[in-house]
């Protein structure tokens, strides 16, 4: 789950580590106020979910309160990157010395935290990675001691810091550390820490994201979701417990299983179509959730024909083929169905399905050069 | 002789009352697994579809000797789950649990392999050598005794291209599902070197998907020490960057873990890779002659 600059950097200074306080406004007139109670010059901030909000025009420096509201008025409702801005954040503007990175992540292949630094500061870090992966240094905290002092040391160290800089630096690694931990995060960074022109360290830009698996044990963190940033289709899929990603093909897909749905999708691509969505019905495929899936795909104008791929396994065939029978009376289906159903009692599931007068297909690749030929209009009905 | 599981398995089931935990047990039965304990706390003296049900997994391993366990236990439970069977000394366990923290999976795995035990998944299916025993959730009737080795990340699709190979003739040794999530107990590699010292495993399947970098570094292990054919499948060429695509695990992040770099990363190690799950079998059967 991703949560905005201003509550990641909530989340930082909770742990102690001096973050460039601002304020969150949602009007060009708060954003005067806000300047004006800070102090000019500012920095205005648009808080969405996605990265590149500098190149995209998101962040604006304001010298006096009627700039900054100038320049909230520009941001506000701006779209970057298909993220609609709907806050600001407005903070003091700082006179940088040198701009730093620091970040934790999960080391997958190594299965342990690292805390990552770099010199490089401000930048897109990816790219640091790719162009000069001599940059960046690294520590990789144990799984159950977690990172000890001298590791955050070597951080500061390795960075080429003037030794009174370091043990400033090896607080906050560990109190980002501290925070990544606490809050059950999947990404905790701060790009850039500033060194200030005078000498202290700042975090001038506050990210984290949150594991999604660990959320039932945050009931806090439900707080900090912002519906406003979220696909409504994707809110909708969430409540019923589906997995689902919205994209901006015409054939919408519902699959059960993660992998299957994916291989759907590229299925769908190899034949020349596109898939509209990613979604995965779970385990059963119950008739309410085929039911639900089924609505929220339809509910997507683009969405051109369906395809409906379940692979029936335990389950028995003839009882999914009475759940989407089931489904479909309950949602009214302006475009054409492409149903592949595969399993136990898989005939007469399929005999149920043609005796309503649906197309039941035997295998994926057929369903999903039907679907496309249906989407490409090629079949009235498929 | 297969691997990790076969005719010598002797199965405990942990959360055997829950309502997965019963189902599958049931179905594990039928397969032919030899489950020989349950384990609920709370529920000890009970049994079921006659298999006796203990307070501990202690109390079961003194009582049956079971050598592996399967999880059915819900995810904020898992890990203490994971916990209790390998400090047993259960040497093989299966975790098909989904949505276990992160974080906690980080703990798990380092205990887990401080005890030399062996960890399948979460987030998983399960393992099944056909004909001999099923320890997960897959439908075993898809399967069929043959030469193909078969590891991934994912449930539904493996049965995929189980239910291919199977329509094709040609039958499987052992397929292992190791898990959507992004900390997982066995790698692939882990699998591979098993599938490679096995007699009766001939060529392998390798099914990956969008996420991490463990397909590339499979490709790297297959081309230093592999010498049976390998096929492989990548699911989610199509998917976007920064979307989770169900599976915890399966998300390109930080520019890292996309298909077509997975795909290229097997090409380059000579493992042709499949456009369709269907394709493999027929790629399997030109590898096996």
């Amino acid at each position: 789950m991703n949560i905005h600059e201003y509550q990641a950097a909530e989340i930082f200074s909770r742990f102690g580590i001096p973050v460039n306080k601002g304020k969150v406004c949602a009007t060009p007139e708060e954003a005067r106020a806000a300047a004006d109670e800070l102090g000019v010059p500012v920095v205005i901030k648009a808080q969405v979910h996605v990265g590149g909000r500098g190149k995209a025009g998101g962040i604006r420096l304001a010298a006096n309160p009627g700039e900054a509201a100038q320049a909230a008025r520009q941001i506000l409702g701006m779209s970057i990157r298909g993220a609609t801005v709907h806050k600001v954040l407005v903070a003091p503007a700082v006179d940088i010395a040198h701009e730093y990175y620091l970040g934790v992540v999960l080391d997958r292949a190594r299965r342990r935290i690292t805390v990552m630094a770099s010199a490089a500061g401000g930048i897109d870090i990816e790219e640091v990675a790719r162009e000069t992966p001599e940059k960046i240094v690294r520590e990789h905290a144990d799984p159950l001691l977690g990172l000890h002092d001298y590791q955050a040391r070597r951080l500061g160290f390795a960075l080429g810091l003037e030794p009174a800089l370091v043990r400033p630096f090896a607080a906050i690694a560990r109190q980002l550390f501290a925070a990544y931990t606490a809050v059950d995060a999947s990404l905790a960074e701060i790009n850039p820490l500033a060194l200030t022109s005078g000498g202290t360290w700042l975090a001038l830009d506050s990210k984290v994201v949150l594991d999604d698996n660990a959320l039932f044990r945050h009931p806090e963190h439900e707080a900090l979701r912002d519906p406003e940033a979220e696909d409504p289709l994707e809110r909708e899929a969430r409540a019923a417990g589906i997995s689902f990603v919205r994209l901006d093909g015409t054939i919408g897909c519902v699959v059960n299983g993660a992998g299957l749905s994916m291989a759907t999708m590229d299925a769908v691509k190899l034949y020349g179509g596109s898939p509209a969505n990613f979604l995965d019905v779970g385990g059963g495929a119950s008739s309410q959730q085929v039911a639900t899936a089924l609505r929220l795909v339809l509910s997507d104008p683009n969405v051109r024909v369906v395809l409906i791929n379940i692979f029936g396994g335990i389950t028995r065939c003839d009882v999914v083929a009475e759940g989407l029978l089931e489904a479909l009376k309950t949602v009214e289906v302006r475009v054409p169905v492409v149903i592949r159903l595969v399993g136990t009692r898989q005939e007469e599931g399929r005999r149920m399905l043609a005796e309503a007068g649906l197309t039941v297909v035997d295998t994926m690749e057929e369903a999903a050069q039907r679907a496309v030929a249906a989407a490409q209009g090629r079949e009235a009905r498929a | 002789m297969s691997v990790l599981v076969g005719l010598e398995t002797r199965l405990l089931v942990q959360g055997i009352t829950g309502r997965e935990g019963s189902f599958h047990t049931a179905q594990m039965l039928e397969y032919g697994t030899k489950v020989v304990a349950g384990v609920t706390p709370g529920a000890g003296g009970r049994d079921v579809h006659g298999v006796p049900v203990f307070n501990t997994v202690a109390a079961a391993v003194e009582a049956t000797s079971p050598n592996a366990s399967i999880i059915y236990v819900p995810a904020p439970y898992a890990p203490d789950a994971i916990y209790e069977a390998v400090d047993a000394g259960i040497p093989l366990v299966v975790c098909i649990t989904e949505g276990i923290p992160t974080l906690e999976m980080v703990k798990v795995y380092e205990h887990v392999r401080s005890r030399g035990c062996r960890l399948i998944g979460p987030n998983c299916p399960g393992l099944i050598t056909p004909g001999q025993a099923k320890v997960g959730i897959m439908p075993g009737y898809i399967h069929h005794p043959g030469p193909v080795g078969i590891v991934s990340r994912s449930g539904t699709l493996t049965y995929e291209v189980v239910w291919a190979l199977t329509r094709a003739g040609i039958g499987q040794s052992t397929a292992v599902g190791i898990g959507g999530d992004p900390i997982i107990g066995t790698s692939f590699i882990d699998v591979l070197e098993m599938f490679q010292a096995d007699p009766e495993t001939k060529a392998i399947v390798l099914i990956g998907e969008i996420g991490g970098t463990d397909e590339e570094a499979a490709a790297a292990y297959i081309k230093e020490h592999v010498t049976k054919p390998v096929v492989g499948f990548i699911a989610g060429r199509t998917a976007p960057p920064g979307k989770r695509m169900g599976h915890a695990g399966a998300i390109i992040s930080g520019g890292q873990g996309t298909a077509a770099e997975k795909i290229a990363a097997l090409e380059a190690a000579g493992v042709p890779v499949a456009e369709r799950p269907a394709q493999v079998a027929e790629l399997i059967r030109n590898v096996l002659g």
